[in-house]
């Protein structure tokens, strides 16, 4: 409990931040887990949130995009889905319990940082993602190419392309922010304190009790953290009422994975295509010394002309 | 086979330039990360406008208050410091850069006659002259100075004061003095500073 990412932060100067992973990019990162650095985490108390919003304007606000016009679809959710340029989304969701009676879900959507991105596996531009050691996962537009295959790297559905510019975006985790010391800007707006944000030890701890709390105090038997493993754990981290029934939180996905077709693409097929064609190589040769060169038989019929 | 340093050398040599083109590197990868845009601001406490409970808020303002430059401001966000919301903010209270930066911003005094539809500019001076003007006016004509049964109450029922939000203690004092004077007895406030 006592380990801070501040203690970090406060060393590191304003303009960059030290990568652990790269995207498409020919062996591992540069100097790769040579230092020690402190994950941060987000930690998102659905059981405290009113839905009030503040941390979706405070995103917009920060980030410089402007409210652009939505409609009204019998929900106080702000539109469907998250956009290219609206990061941060509470989600509303009617839940029927199992005694008939109503419960008003509420789940602030946006990146969740895996610390197994799926969006990193998948992209194949040198340097459009990256993931910094304190385990944010960022985009960085100049490299990206548009090609919009994070998307079908990401579980939760998060990575969105902007027409205009042909690039992908998503939250950065105010990665701006927190390299300097400064917590995210959805964290700092919370007027209920639903959001937290600090070393992911931290927030495990702080997620850990008080789902403890809501089991032993609140009647919520099923309270638990979601913090899922299949993509390494993430740095967003939620206190459900139900950690059995995420999908009733806006489609929470119980078991996310990176699909096994971008698993498969990014792994054993760049090995299978390499061995097929040093089989390809060695089976020329072979034939070459096996056969010998082909000899072109000039054709008789035509006068000898080839 | 005998090793020499001087082969041994060699080898290094080669073998760690060979390394380095392969993308072998010990320095650690740095990305640059998008500029903090309030690394260069000025810090203003000020109070959020809206409700009663009174938030305190930073405004962050680009310029360097130097003699030929116009100060703009670029971002507002929750004071940690203040006792009342300790950095947070409501989401009306998150959008306040879009109160101060909003082309729909009220910047002069503006009057709609009786009977008519729109609203008119008018200076700060005749605005003053007219508000006082109609309070005369209104004072002059609706002042109780005895109630029914005689008794003397000097009031003025048909004027209130509504006071704001960032209105402070000093400045409601003087409101009440001013008021109570022209024997206002409805007084409202919601500055909770």
């Amino acid at each position: 409990m006592a380990r801070s990412w501040q203690l970090k932060a406060g060393f590191m100067s304003e303009a960059t931040l030290a990568i652990k992973k790269i995207s498409g990019h020919p062996g591992p990162a540069p100097g790769a887990n040579v230092e020690r650095d402190y994950q941060v985490a987000k930690l998102i108390d659905t059981t405290t949130c009113i839905g009030c919003k503040a941390c979706e304007v405070a995103c917009l606000e920060w980030n410089g995009y402007t409210f652009t016009e939505t409609f009204f679809d019998n929900s106080y959710q702000t539109m469907p889905a998250t956009t290219w340029n609206y990061w941060n989304l509470i989600k509303f969701n009617e839940h029927e319990r199992e005694d008939g009676t109503l419960q008003l879900l509420m789940r602030k959507d946006q990146c969740m940082h895996c610390a197994d991105p799926g969006c990193l596996a998948a992209c194949p531009a040198d340097g459009a993602i990256v993931q910094y050691t304190n385990g944010i996962v960022d985009f960085q537009q100049q490299n990206c190419i548009g090609c919009g295959y994070c998307v079908s790297g990401c579980p939760f559905d998060i990575p969105k392309f902007d027409p205009t510019t042909k690039k992908m975006f998503k939250c950065t985790l105010c990665v701006d922010r927190v390299s300097v010391g400064l917590e995210p800007a959805c964290i700092k707006s919370c007027p209920t304190g639903c959001l937290h944000f600090g070393s992911k030890e931290d927030m495990s701890y702080l997620a850990e009790s008080r789902a403890k709390q809501l089991r032993e105090n609140f009647g919520f038997e099923k309270a638990g953290v979601y913090d899922p493993s299949g993509v390494g754990g993430t740095g967003v981290i939620y206190v459900l009422h139900d950690v059995t029934n995420p999908e009733a939180y806006g489609g929470l996905p119980k078991d996310p994975h990176i699909p096994w077709v971008v698993r498969f693409w990014k792994g054993p097929a760049k090995w299978i295509g390499n061995l097929a064609m040093l089989f390809g190589v060695i089976g020329v040769t072979i034939h070459y010394f096996r056969y010998g060169p082909k000899e072109i038989h000039p054709r008789h019929d035509n006068g000898g002309k080839l | 086979m005998e090793l020499s340093r001087r082969t041994f050398l060699k080898g290094a040599v080669v073998g760690g330039a060979g390394f380095s083109l392969l993308g072998f590197d010990l320095t650690p990868a740095q990305a640059q990360l998008k500029e903090l845009k309030i690394a260069r601001a000025t810090e203003t406490r000020s109070t959020c406008p809206y409700c009663a409970v009174s938030c305190g808020v930073l405004i962050y303002t680009i310029g360097d208050k130097a003699k030929n430059v116009t100060p703009q401001v670029i971002h507002v966000e929750g004071d940690p410091d203040h006792p009342i919301n300790r950095g947070t903010l409501c989401p009306k209270g998150a959008s306040l850069e879009q109160d101060i930066l909003n082309e729909r911003r009220l910047l002069k005094p503006q009057v709609r006659r009786p009977g008519a539809t729109d609203w008119q500019d008018i200076s700060w001076d005749q605005a003053i002259d007219e508000i006082g003007h109609w309070i005369k006016k209104t004072r002059d004509n609706t002042f109780i100075e005895k109630d029914s049964q005689g008794r003397t109450v000097n009031r003025c029922e048909s004027l209130a004061w509504i006071g704001g939000c960032t209105d402070t203690n000093e400045f409601n004092y003087l409101v009440v003095k001013t008021m109570r004077s022209m024997g206002l007895t409805y007084v409202e406030n919601q500055a909770r500073v």
